[in-house]
């Protein structure tokens, strides 16, 4: 050994931890450099990621596994064919700080029934649907407001009345506190799905996959 | 091989059919498509479901390694795939045979190590009704996959199989698995398998786009502490050749991850050896000062990084990984190469127009080594040292010798104590730390390696309790293979987390009672051999690694003997502790 000095009977010698050099900056908890006076963290954001999925046995508990797995926040995933009855469309509304939306991509992209990945701009067009079923004690107002929502009465009997509504988030949202005012006796919501608006493709096949477009 | 099999066998080559019989069945059909992709050897354990694949490999010329449990086929088949590089193939029936399989797919998918597992599943008709042995096997493995199959029919299994050996192999390696229920397997079919080839949808990308690869050689060049991170991606992408050219001729000085450990030589006067929970001094000094990381297949696992908030803080990053999805996973990468380890730096080194000026700071790294060695006091008159016996048995050793290790302080000494001068001779349980992972990973490295390089495992009491029934699998078939046991008793590293966090509270740390492991080895059909003293341990070495066939040495260290230098979990790197009064 290079020096004569004996190691200490457990353990090693060597500088103590507070006699060596320092470092000047700092990551964050995500790893991100910073200024050691800002301890930045990146705030959650809520998007619309959309992923082509080819339909295989498994594909769905594979993509929700992942979510479950990662600790990813997920307000709402829908699944449904598409053009191509090989493929499915995977809709998945997250909450999550950038660096996290990042690697929800990159994973879902990773998984090998999954076709294409991508984020949503901020202009996709968005639906949801819900089903409400009141208590029938004020048909006429509650058809009233049916009406201010356009939405549809699928059932109404002497007891209670059952509605459909489209919309985006905000305007379900809305809808059902003005249904609250009612006797709310059950809500099915079917969560987001989207597309990108215009010529804007939401998903790309590659050319190898054969596409019937 | 069995005589009974080989009695079959030399009757079928008298009838000088040099053509492969047709396929009939599923079974032959999962069988041929294994011996397309050119598999030598098969381990697993025989059950119920899986029968009808095993009663077609009897034909074949493929062996198969019968194991103790499934836990042995499945490390051995990764240590096979550590070594060789390519898949290596367990097989297990449906039930209790794939749940004992999940440890070994796990380590292996958290190595990222080429494996495939073939399970017997109950027939299609019983799926889903609880039937005898069923298990959810597709879904139990999903999320420690790469990607898994569910066999539908006999004539498609065989292309099913070979995909899964493809996907295994392909990209960022990785274990797959194919569920073949019994009445596929025993289902008629007469469809030769193709070639294994993997989905079109599938496309790791081979090289790194040009203009991040520029703009992070710029980066470089103008870096004055750079530092080589070498991750098992490099070693897997057989990369290690290009690696040691390129930080050799730009004199940058490597760490490696333990994984990457044989990506570089440790000899070197560039190796900083590995960096790390228990890595040396010096690499977790560079590490925390480099200036620019220039990172080759590695994840950066918390073990490595420590805390993310001290992880190399004033670096910018490049991060080459042939997995997008790596790149800022844990620690943000200013710039990220997307490709295979070998290809990337060889675009790297392409498009670097200047070395780094690192004179002054490989002199500091050389400091840092004269700072901080690995170094233990040792006295003939108190118990023996474990780094000691490792030094030995290397020094006994030639350079390509392969180490496998269980996990625990055992695993730590044999890494830090041992130099490691080749790619694929490191064989251990990384991401996962699964004991038991070292006796049969041995069995699996033997029958990997090249028949005149040595195959020793270090294991720790503990690891080898787990798993030490696999002997029984090294003594029949003679397998040529040296376990030293560093023996002190305790889970060592608990014991040591104890003293360290735990105020010495002991609590279910203490085995108090261990057999005598060299007669238990005998018992197995196993040579057995015992170390107490330091005037015991190079004849006995000697002796076990002259040894044909398996041998054991039981060696008996300090009990109280811990592995330093220690990063606290999620602690800082650049503040291990080298005593426990630093922790």
């Amino acid at each position: 050994m290079s020096s004569d000095e004996e190691p200490p009977k457990r353990g090693l010698k060597g500088p103590a931890p507070e006699e060596r050099a320092r470092p000047e900056g700092r990551r964050n908890s995500q790893g991100i450099r910073i200024d050691p006076d800002v301890e930045a963290e990146q705030p959650p954001r809520r998007t619309t990621i959309t992923a082509l999925v080819s339909n295989q046995p498994g594909v769905l508990s594979e993509v929700s596994g992942l979510f479950s797995r990662r600790q990813f926040n997920i307000e709402s995933l829908t699944v449904g064919p598409t053009q191509n009855p090989d493929w499915s469309r995977v809709t998945v509304v997250v909450e999550e700080p950038d660096p996290n939306i990042d690697q929800i991509e990159k994973q879902l992209d990773k998984l090998v029934p999954v076709i294409h990945t991508r984020e949503l701009d901020d202009d996709a067009v968005r639906r949801e649907l819900v089903l409400v079923k009141v208590s029938a004690d004020d048909p006429q107002r509650i058809h009233a407001i049916t009406e201010m929502y356009d939405g549809r009465t699928l059932d109404a009997g002497p007891q209670t009345v059952t509605v459909e509504l489209t919309g985006s988030e905000r305007i379900i949202d809305d809808a059902l506190d003005a249904f609250r005012q009612f006797d709310v006796r059950e809500i099915a919501r079917t969560g987001h799905t989207a597309l990108a608006r215009g010529e804007t493709k939401t998903s790309i096949a590659p050319d190898r996959v054969k596409t019937d477009e | 091989m069995s005589s009974e099999r080989a009695v079959a066998r030399e009757e079928r080559d008298g009838e000088q059919d040099t053509d492969p019989d047709p396929v009939t069945t599923g079974a032959e059909s999962v069988v041929r498509a294994l011996e397309n992709a050119g598999v030598e050897y098969l381990f697993g354990v025989q059950g119920g479901a899986i029968m009808p694949v095993y009663d077609a490999l009897f034909d074949s010329e493929m062996t198969h390694v019968t194991m103790a449990h499934e836990q042995g086929a499945v490390h051995a088949a990764d240590a096979y795939g550590i070594v060789t590089g390519k898949p290596g193939i367990c097989m297990a029936t449906s039930g209790p045979g794939a749940t004992n399989l999940v440890t070994g797919i796990a380590d292996a998918d958290m190595d990222s190590d080429p494996v495939v597992a073939l399970t017997g599943q109950v027939p299609t008709d019983f799926v889903g009704s609880d039937a005898f042995q069923e298990t959810d096997t597709t879904g139990v493995t999903r999320p420690i996959t790469k990607e898994n199959y569910f066999a539908s029919d006999a004539d498609s299994v065989g292309d099913t199989v070979g995909e899964a050996f493809a996907m295994a192999a392909r990209g960022r390696q990785g274990p797959t698995l194919v569920d073949l229920p019994k009445d596929v397997t025993n289902g008629d079919t007469d469809a030769e398998p193709g070639p294994a080839e993997t989905p079109p949808t599938y496309e790791p990308s081979e090289t790194a786009e040009e203009r991040a690869v520029e703009r992070a050689s710029e980066a470089f060049t103008d870096a004055e502490q750079p530092v080589i991170l070498v991750g098992g991606g490099v070693i897997k992408s057989e990369a290690s050749e290009e690696l040691r050219a390129f930080a050799i001729e730009h004199e940058v000085p490597v760490v490696t991850t333990m994984p990457g450990i044989g990506a570089f030589p440790e000899d070197h006067p560039l190796s900083l050896e590995w960096a790390g929970m228990h890595g040396t001094g010096y690499a977790n000094m560079a590490l925390t000062l480099t200036d620019c990381l220039f990172a080759v297949g590695t994840r950066f696992d918390d073990r490595l990084t420590g805390g993310v908030e001290t992880f190399a803080p004033d670096a910018e990053i490049i991060h080459a990984d042939i997995d997008p999805a790596e790149i800022s996973k844990n620690v943000e990468a200013e710039y990220g190469l997307v490709g295979d380890a070998a290809a990337v730096i060889e675009q790297f080194d392409a498009a670097l127009d200047e070395s780094p000026e690192t004179e002054a700071w490989r002199a500091q790294c050389q400091e840092w080594k004269r700072e901080y060695p690995l170094d233990y006091h040792i006295d003939e008159d108190e118990p023996l040292r474990p780094e000691f016996v490792v030094e030995a048995v290397d020094a006994a050793t030639d350079d390509d010798t392969i180490v496998t290790t269980g996990v625990g302080q055992h695993q730590m000494w044999a890494s830090q104590y041992w130099t490691f001068t080749e790619p694929r001779t490191w064989v251990s349980s990384h991401g996962l730390g699964a004991m038991g992972y070292g006796v049969p990973a041995t069995i699996g490295a033997r029958l990997a390696a090249d028949e005149d390089q040595s195959v020793v495992c270090f294991d720790g009491d503990g690891s080898f309790l787990m798993t030490c029934q696999e002997l029984t699998v090294a003594a029949r078939e003679e397998l040529d293979i040296t376990v030293f046991v560093l023996n002190n008793e305790y889970i060592g590293m608990v014991r040591q987390w104890q003293d360290g966090f735990f105020e010495g509270r002991h609590m279910a740390s203490d085995y108090n009672w261990m057999p005598e492991f060299d007669v238990l080895a005998e018992a197995f059909g196993a040579n057995g051999y015992r170390i107490d003293e330091y005037d015991e341990v190079e004849d006995t070495i000697e002796a076990a690694l002259d040894d044909d066939g398996p041998s054991v040495v039981d060696v008996h260290i300090d009990p109280q003997a811990d592995v330093f230098p220690m990063v606290p979990s999620g602690g800082d790197n650049g503040r291990f502790a080298l005593r426990g009064d630093h922790l």
